[in-house]
């Protein structure tokens, strides 16, 4: 009975139709925008045998079970679709988009829904700079800004909270927290990394790109993900992310094209995840073979659709950009 | 000892910390880039009033504070407590100073107030909106004078001071809003 009184309510969308309208405008820009660049749009499956190794990424799973599988099988919902887009990109596709749904559990709030829409795209013999130009041109059509700026993360850390995240150690950042009365961050957080990346996200993004779109570039090595490391400083990563007005709207690499170091970052994912007290996942072997088949030198970003149209729209919260989020799906 | 989630947080929630009530102002779910999960939340502590900004890790239990409102008769002050009443049961709650706060000046016999209750002791007491007071004290102002031109101070049966229109008496009885302690009008 109750499952009929819950569906009963909210039948009508969160976001009202003029956005929706708005929304089919600005998803069209995108396909016109790589149309123009002779980016070919691809699909790849919502669902994978395999899922994330990722300390803080989460799949939502799913059971298959008929045809072709007598015992069933376990299936992830992509957390994104850069696996199989890579596994394309090395079968020679040449540069590639796709507007895809993912997954993430675990993730909801104003600016995350667990299911939402994401453009990622690879740009063969493209560098880090190349893509970020390239992203920053997108940004700039769609949401009608002159122009991007772009700090490393160094600088940034340096500018807002004095300090060096490349050379200092745990007892910097929490003396620090210390002297800006927020030790309640270091009882959520006791390595480096995360540290790090708290006080990126209360101390810095907040205030970095209130004027205009701003990219935060040359991650630390420990926080790489896919991407390969810078080679004259093997302290920093060729990882970008772009942020505007407090919100990520995107992560890009110059993608990791090497199958063993890709598979060593797997593993050592998977040993930190036991670590955090979480189970290791399968590593996806068929995205190592296809890396060592060969993925062409490329740069790869993921950008949040959603979260690029409350920017254009001004809308404070996700839900007002997407007709049924999770409290009404 | 009753936990809720870090999932289940919400503007209004009443939850314990540092040995304290709070209630819940603003929460916020932040997930950095590739990092780990938390909760922004924005918190006012009941019994101090402060107001503080908190991280919690996303997903993480805290202690539920037994935090319950119920609304009572003001009866009385015997000089150390201020009584109050249900007008059902006749139970009788006293609340002592510091829970009655600021908030003397709009206690009107037998007016219905709002006792916040921890544990089943008063930690706060909020008047009605508006109550009724007679004006005990203000200027003669010019009779006629119906234009808002800033008014003057006039001093209530209770202690509080409001500013009230010139056409104002001693003796009238005026409504006043308690939130923003402002004049409304006068009271037939």
């Amino acid at each position: 009975m109750t499952t009929r009184t819950n569906s009963a309510t909210h039948w009508q969308p969160s976001a009202n139709i003029a956005t929706l309208k708005q929304r089919a405008r600005i998803i069209s820009q995108i396909r016109q925008f790589f149309a123009n660049r002779n980016v070919l749009e691809v699909e790849t499956p919502s669902l994978s045998q395999h899922g994330v190794t990722d300390l803080h990424l989460d799949n939502l799973t799913t059971h298959y079970g008929g045809a072709g599988f007598a015992q069933g099988v376990d299936l992830y919902l992509q957390t994104s679709p850069e696996f199989a887009m890579k596994r394309l990109l090395a079968a020679g596709s040449g540069c590639i988009f796709q507007l895809a749904k993912a997954f993430r559990d675990d993730e909801f709030g104003r600016q995350h829904n667990p299911e939402f829409t994401m453009l990622e795209w690879y740009r063969v013999g493209f560098s880090r700079v190349d893509l970020m130009n390239e992203v920053a041109e997108l940004v700039k059509l769609v949401l009608n800004v002159p122009h991007c700026k772009a700090y490393t993360y160094q600088q940034l850390f340096i500018e807002y909270l004095q300090l060096d995240p490349l050379a200092c150690n745990v007892k910097q950042l929490t003396d620090k927290l210390q002297q800006l009365q927020r030790t309640d961050i270091v009882e959520i957080a006791d390595d480096k990394t995360s540290l790090l990346q708290i006080m990126f996200a209360e101390f810095i993004e907040p205030k970095m790109a209130q004027d205009a779109p701003c990219f935060v570039y040359h991650f630390p090595a420990e926080q790489a993900s896919l991407a390969r490391l810078n080679q004259q400083d093997q302290r920093v990563a060729e990882r970008f992310e772009l942020y505007y007005r407090g919100i990520e709207l995107a992560n890009g690499f110059d993608e990791l094209t090497n199958a063993n170091e890709q598979l060593e970052r797997f593993e050592q994912d998977n040993q930190l995840r036991m670590q955090y007290g979480k189970c290791a996942k399968s590593i996806d072997m068929r995205l190592i073979a296809a890396l060592n088949a060969g993925l062409p030198q490329c740069s790869g970003v993921a950008l949040g659709v959603d979260r690029l149209i409350m920017l254009a729209l001004g809308a404070t919260g996700i839900e007002e950009v997407i007709a049924f989020p999770l409290t009404r799906c | 000892m009753a936990t809720v989630s870090t999932n289940e947080f919400r503007g209004g929630l009443k939850i314990m910390l540092d040995g304290e009530p709070c209630a819940i102002i603003e929460n916020e779910f932040v997930k950095p880039g590739k990092g780990q999960a938390f909760n922004r939340v924005k918190i006012r502590k009941l019994i101090s009033g402060k107001v503080l900004e908190k991280t919690f890790k996303s997903g993480e239990s805290v202690e539920k504070a037994e935090i319950m409102d119920t609304d009572l008769a003001y009866l009385y002050n015997d000089g150390e407590f201020w009584h109050f009443m249900n007008n059902e049961t006749f139970e009788q709650i006293a609340a002592d100073a510091k829970a009655i706060g600021d908030n003397e000046k709009w206690l009107v016999e037998q007016d219905e107030c709002t006792l916040t209750l921890w544990d089943g002791n008063p930690i706060a007491v909020t008047p009605p909106n508006f109550v009724e007071l007679e004006v005990t004290d203000t200027d003669p102002g010019l009779k006629g004078d119906t234009a808002g031109t800033g008014g003057k101070p006039a001093t209530l049966s209770t202690g509080a001071v409001v500013r009230v229109p010139l056409f104002i008496q001693i003796g009238e009885v005026i409504k006043v809003d308690t939130r923003s302690g402002e004049y409304v009008s006068r009271v037939k």
